[in-house]
This record gives C-alpha cells, sequence and structure tokens, in this order.
C-alpha cells in the first residue's frame, strides 16, 4: 500500500505538460495542416495568416514582414506544444480582437498538426 | 437609480416590468458594454474572410490568364471566381453592417509571389493549386464557426458550401477517388 502511493506520487512529479496532451503523427499532421491551415498559411509566404516554417519554438508575433493584429502583437508567448494546443483550440479566447479564428476541437488533429510543426519538415 | 431599487425592495409586493428593468439596470448596460467587444471581434474574423476570397478571386484572375488552361476550364474558373466575389461583397457589407472598415485586397503581383505562381507548368499543377485553396476554404469556414457571433453562422456554412462544391469539381477534374469516409470537412 505505501509503495503504490509512493510510486503515484513519484509519478505525478515527474509528469510533465507535454504528457498531459495527445502523442502526434506529424505526416497525419502534414495532410491536416494542408487542408485546415492551408487556405490562410503556407511554410514560405506570408498570406492571410503569418508563414509557418519554423514556428515551433519562436515567439508570437515575430514574423518579419506579416501585419498582425493588435491582440498578437500584445500576445507574447513561444509557441510550443502548450501555447500551440491552446491556441488551436480557441484562438479568440487565448487572444481576443485576433484575426484567427480557426478552431480545431479534436485533440487528436490538434496533436498532429502541432507534431508536424514541430518536425524537421516543417523547420 | 440606487436608491430607486432599494426603496422597491423595502415595499414589496409584485414586480412591474418597468420595476424588473429598474432592478437589472445594471446587468442590462454590463451586457450591453460587452456587444461591441464581440461585434469587434466578428470585424475582425470577418475581415479575414474577405482577405481569403480576396486570395481566391486573384488565384483564379491569374489561373485565367495564364495560358495554362483550356477553354472549358477557364469558363469554369470564371464562374467559381464568380462565386468569390458574391462571398466578398456579403462578407464586405458585413463588416460595414458593423461599423468596420473592409480590408482591401493587395496587388495581384503579390498573390503572385505568394501563391508561387512560377511553379505552376501545366494545367493539373494550377487544378491542384485551386483545389488545396478550395478544400482549405472550405475548412475555414467551418472551422471559423464557434468563433464568429452566431449572426454569421449561417451565412459561413453557405460559403463551405460552396468552396466544398468547387473542390469537389476541382478534384473530380483531377481524377481524385470519392472519399470513402463522409463528414470530409471541418471536424
Amino acid at each position: 500500500m505505501k509503495f503504490a502511493l509512493l510510486l503515484a506520487i513519484t509519478s505525478l512529479m515527474f509528469a510533465t505538460p507535454a504528457m498531459a496532451q495527445q502523442q502526434g503523427n506529424a505526416t497525419r499532421g502534414a495532410t491536416l495542416y494542408q487542408q485546415r491551415c492551408g487556405a490562410c498559411h503556407s511554410m514560405d509566404a506570408n498570406r492571410v495568416g503569418p508563414m509557418h516554417r519554423g514556428v515551433y519554438g519562436r515567439r508570437s508575433g515575430a514574423v518579419a514582414g506579416f501585419h498582425y493584429s493588435p491582440a498578437l502583437q500584445r500576445l507574447s508567448v513561444t509557441w510550443n506544444d502548450a501555447t500551440l494546443d491552446r491556441w488551436l483550440t480557441a484562438p479568440t479566447r487565448m487572444a481576443p480582437g485576433t484575426t484567427m479564428g480557426i478552431v480545431t476541437p479534436n485533440a487528436q488533429d490538434r496533436a498532429d498538426i502541432i507534431a508536424y510543426l514541430r518536425s524537421p519538415a516543417a523547420h | 437609480m440606487l436608491e430607486s431599487r432599494r426603496s422597491l425592495l423595502k415595499t414589496g409586493g409584485t414586480l412591474s416590468v418597468a420595476s424588473l428593468t429598474l432592478l437589472l439596470g445594471a446587468n442590462v448596460s454590463g451586457c450591453a458594454q460587452a456587444q461591441p467587444e464581440a461585434q469587434g471581434q466578428d470585424v475582425q474574423l470577418l475581415n479575414a474572410a474577405i482577405a481569403l476570397e480576396h486570395e481566391g478571386i486573384a488565384a483564379y484572375t491569374i489561373a485565367a490568364g495564364s495560358g495554362l488552361l483550356q477553354p472549358a476550364v477557364v469558363q469554369i474558373g470564371v464562374t467559381f471566381r464568380g462565386h468569390h466575389m458574391r462571398h466578398r461583397d456579403e462578407l464586405i457589407r458585413a463588416v460595414q453592417a458593423l461599423g468596420g472598415v473592409p480590408v482591401e485586397a493587395r496587388a495581384e503581383s503579390d498573390y503572385v509571389t505568394q501563391l508561387n505562381v512560377a511553379s505552376l507548368h501545366d494545367q493539373s499543377d494550377v487544378l491542384r493549386l485551386a483545389l488545396g485553396l478550395e478544400r482549405g476554404a472550405a475548412n475555414a469556414y467551418l472551422g471559423l464557426i464557434p468563433s464568429l457571433g452566431v449572426d454569421y453562422h449561417q451565412i459561413a456554412a453557405r460559403m463551405a458550401g460552396d468552396e466544398a462544391f468547387h473542390a469537389a469539381i476541382l478534384g473530380n477534374a483531377l481524377g481524385e477517388p470519392i472519399p470513402a469516409e463522409g463528414l470530409m470537412f471541418g471536424g
């Protein structure tokens, strides 16, 4: 009983925020990126939205030459698993006044898109 | 106003509609204050949709003048461009009704660059570009609905329907198989 309790506590101590999120499939994520994000974004061109090559690990509102909304200029986050997951879940809640309103409600879809953005193919 | 509400509560009895309105006065004005924020958010989102339509219109214009398309395909593209122009005009009206300023189209040369037109060498390349844009637009409108004010849900859904129609025609022209599973857009 004491061992089981100790094991549970130890597991909680070493749990990271990433473990709380789904594991992503970057290959499926690449397809989803084209289908769900491709209307406004490209890897290498600023379009309706800013280009996404290298977005993972980058500060928000930082792509040169793109005219960000005041909401994104104020946001001040680093794009990682947690922040991208929050963003794709509800962008207008994360940055009220943003021009990006596309919601990705499915957690696995979000994880796959994030896995693609994290992958070497997107850097 | 506060003293009037307190005296109503002291005297008791049945509250009239006017009395109820007086009691709820602070809450009503609080709700009214929330509306401009929601309208401002809708203006931002609808303007992004206008930008999307500007890009789509430019894509079909560039495609029609590329010399890469058969005449019948040019005609289909011109028809689809007309649909996008109608979307653009509806969205512009919506933004103006909200007191916003509709975003303007960029120069055609900007779209040539951002769509990487230089990489298009034949009709299939052009159709694949158009298919990607239409498929993306259908998904974008559907994904936008949860963020939009409820007044704009139906128009967003109708526009998604048009884009999905375009995608189906383009996919068929490219010989893509019909998906076996339904619910192929949104999600």
